[in-house]
């Protein structure tokens, strides 16, 4: 009797058995092959945009225009990356990026896991409820607390200032931090703890000392994720800075990009600027990439 | 005695508690409730935040139903979430099927799949306004590759929304990491029993795969329509909401009413309509999905 195992057969043998299970492997050979294809088709569709926005930063203006297009710039204008920090000042807007990006960042490592391990670990009357409330405030789309938001903080002077940016970071730091570290926390065996509650530990104490070094995984993907955030975001900015000397790069894009429509010119260039508010992002998903699709994936599957 | 201590104990806890909560606590109640509420009343206001505000009651919801400008952002909002939405789901998930047949170099493909989906919206924006360019731009020159006729892109109104969306689709490998997660964690064991009945692919995708990835699917199908209705930077950046307000969509009218017309009672009004939709929307999903979203009792 034939056996109901699928027999392991290299390709070259493939060509020349035959019988069913011959047949069977050759098909799964070329189904494999086939989805390779496809898969190597559809990266290469994903990944061309990028390629082009590198390739038309590098490019003179005139081969940018010139019809067919061409992929190799000829020459290589490096002076278009040199040139966009006169031309703009860039470098203003990366400060000022770098600035709320910071401050932002330590906003909700500093307090998010502290809120997250008050509803995790401790016990204090209205803490079920108010957990809640925080889960519900997740379903609020950003708009109904925008313009009240920009009321408030032009009562208090704060209109053209970076502090909407990065302040409200420091007050937990969001509702969907808190809910990703308590969920972390909530998995951490009581048994950890209970030893240094028995010491006397203050419930400080072991939040530092205990707690914090345990959910190092779960707060470097929220570092990431906040970093994405405060560097991507252009609502915010849009709303609140007005002086160009305050604008963060998601703004002095936006300023460039009107520019060089109006005078329909130094797309290489206004290309250079886009691809280095691309590149940190990028480098930081690689950096954290395993931590950063573990955060995704736990937000997208466990919600 | 032993009740005395683990009352002071419990007290001191409790203490703590408030304590390490209180930025979240004092952030809430700042930064959330009070503009909750302060913009519920707003919306009840005539307010352009230079003059104090006229008490005009439910005035801004009256004008909003007459107003035209209204019912065309929601309406060019609802057709771009009907297309964006499904279609993105379908390209991610087809991804996500065919990185899942166990294949070699699959961290290699999530990479590249993933990437145009952390690039920020506004250097999107900037890039896709290039590649749309009626004459130069990099879709227009594939189009006219296959010897067709390219249209204008964004400067057409029948093609500013139709565009918007093909950029949509370049982060369709945002989903794609979800689905990816959910397949695996369907047991072989299904898949395995149902070849052994001679089940083919389609028959395991329709029996197996769909209704086992169901809650992963709905999951990404509120967010998809909570995030895609919320659509604003690819307009203000890329069309200004033309042409002929084609892409006006609903956020843009509303940041518009706030920050141009200056008439926050207006666009207060006009968020919380956002509001109502978008929970209506997910309310009425959670009803549809008895019917077709599977919970696998093991």
């Amino acid at each position: 009797m034939k056996s109901m195992v699928a027999a392991k057969s290299n390709a070259p043998g493939l060509l020349m058995e035959s019988g069913w299970q011959a047949r069977r492997a050759r098909r799964k050979f070329f189904t494999r092959a086939f989805v390779h294809l496809i898969l190597i088709a559809g990266s290469i569709i994903f990944m061309f945009p990028l390629i082009w926005l590198i390739s038309t930063s590098l490019k003179p203006d005139t081969q940018i225009f010139k019809v067919p297009p061409e992929l190799i710039p000829k020459p290589f204008m490096w002076s278009n990356y040199t040139r966009m920090w006169t031309y703009f000042p860039f470098l203003t807007f990366l400060k000022n990026t770098l600035l709320v990006v910071v401050l932002s960042m330590a906003g909700v490592l500093i307090s998010a896991p502290l809120v997250a391990y008050a509803f995790a670990r401790l016990r204090w009357p209205g803490r079920d409820f108010l957990f809640m409330i925080l889960l519900g405030t997740m379903m609020l789309p950003g708009q109904v607390t925008m313009i009240p938001l920009y009321i408030l903080f032009n009562e208090w002077g704060w209109v053209n200032t970076f502090y909407p940016l990065w302040v409200p970071a420091w007050f937990g730091g969001g509702a969907f931090n808190i809910f990703l570290i308590r969920q972390f926390l909530m998995t951490i065996p009581r048994e950890l703890e209970e030893s240094a509650v028995i010491d006397g530990a203050s419930h400080f104490k072991i939040y530092w000392k205990i707690m914090l070094p345990l959910i190092n995984p779960v707060l470097t993907t929220i570092a990431i994720f906040q970093f994405m955030g405060a560097w991507n975001d252009f609502m915010g900015p849009l709303i609140y800075l007005n002086d160009q000397a305050k604008y963060t790069l998601s703004l002095g894009l936006r300023v460039f990009q009107q520019q060089t429509s109006a005078y329909q010119s130094e797309y290489g260039m206004l290309m250079a600027a886009t691809t280095i508010m691309v590149i940190p992002v990028i480098i930081f998903f690689f950096l954290g990439q395993k931590r950063f699709i573990e955060g995704v994936i736990i937000t997208g599957m466990k919600a | 005695m032993a009740r005395l201590k683990s009352n002071r104990m419990a007290r001191k806890e409790a203490i703590t508690g408030y304590i390490f909560a209180s930025p979240w606590l004092i952030g809430f109640v700042l930064f959330t409730a009070y503009p909750i509420i302060s913009s519920i009343l707003y919306s009840l206001m005539d307010y352009n935040i230079l003059e104090t505000p006229r008490w005009i009651g439910i005035k801004n919801y009256a004008d909003l139903i007459n107003d035209r400008s209204f019912w065309l952002s929601l309406g060019n909002t609802c057709y771009y979430v009907i297309f964006s939405v499904p279609l993105n789901m379908i390209i991610g998930l087809s991804i996500a099927l065919l990185l899942s047949m166990d294949i070699k170099g699959i961290a290699v493909y999530r990479t590249l799949y993933y990437m145009p989906s952390i690039v920020p919206l506004v250097a999107s924006s900037v890039l896709w306004s290039w590649m749309f360019n009626p004459n130069f731009g990099l879709l227009t020159h594939a189009v006219r590759f296959f010897g067709l006729k390219a249209p204008a892109w964004l400067s057409d109104p029948n093609w500013a929304k139709p565009s918007l969306i093909i950029m949509s689709l370049w982060g369709a490998g945002g989903g794609m990491i979800i689905y990816l997660a959910g397949l695996k964690n369907i047991p072989r064991t299904y898949y395995e029993a149902a070849e052994l009945d001679g089940a083919g692919l389609w028959k395991k995708f329709i029996h197996i795969t769909l209704p086992m990835l169901s809650p992963t699917l709905f999951f990404q199908l509120i967010m998809g329509l909570i995030g895609s209705f919320q659509v604003f930077t690819q307009a203000f950046m890329m069309t200004g909401g033309g042409p002929n307000e084609s892409t006006l969509f609903y956020v843009l009218y509303l940041y518009r009413n706030a920050f141009q017309f200056w008439k926050m009672g207006y666009a207060s009004a006009l968020a919380w309509v956002l509001f109502a939709i978008i929970m209506v929307l997910t309310w009425l999903n959670f009803v549809v999905s008895k019917y077709w979203v599977f919970y696998d009792q093991t």
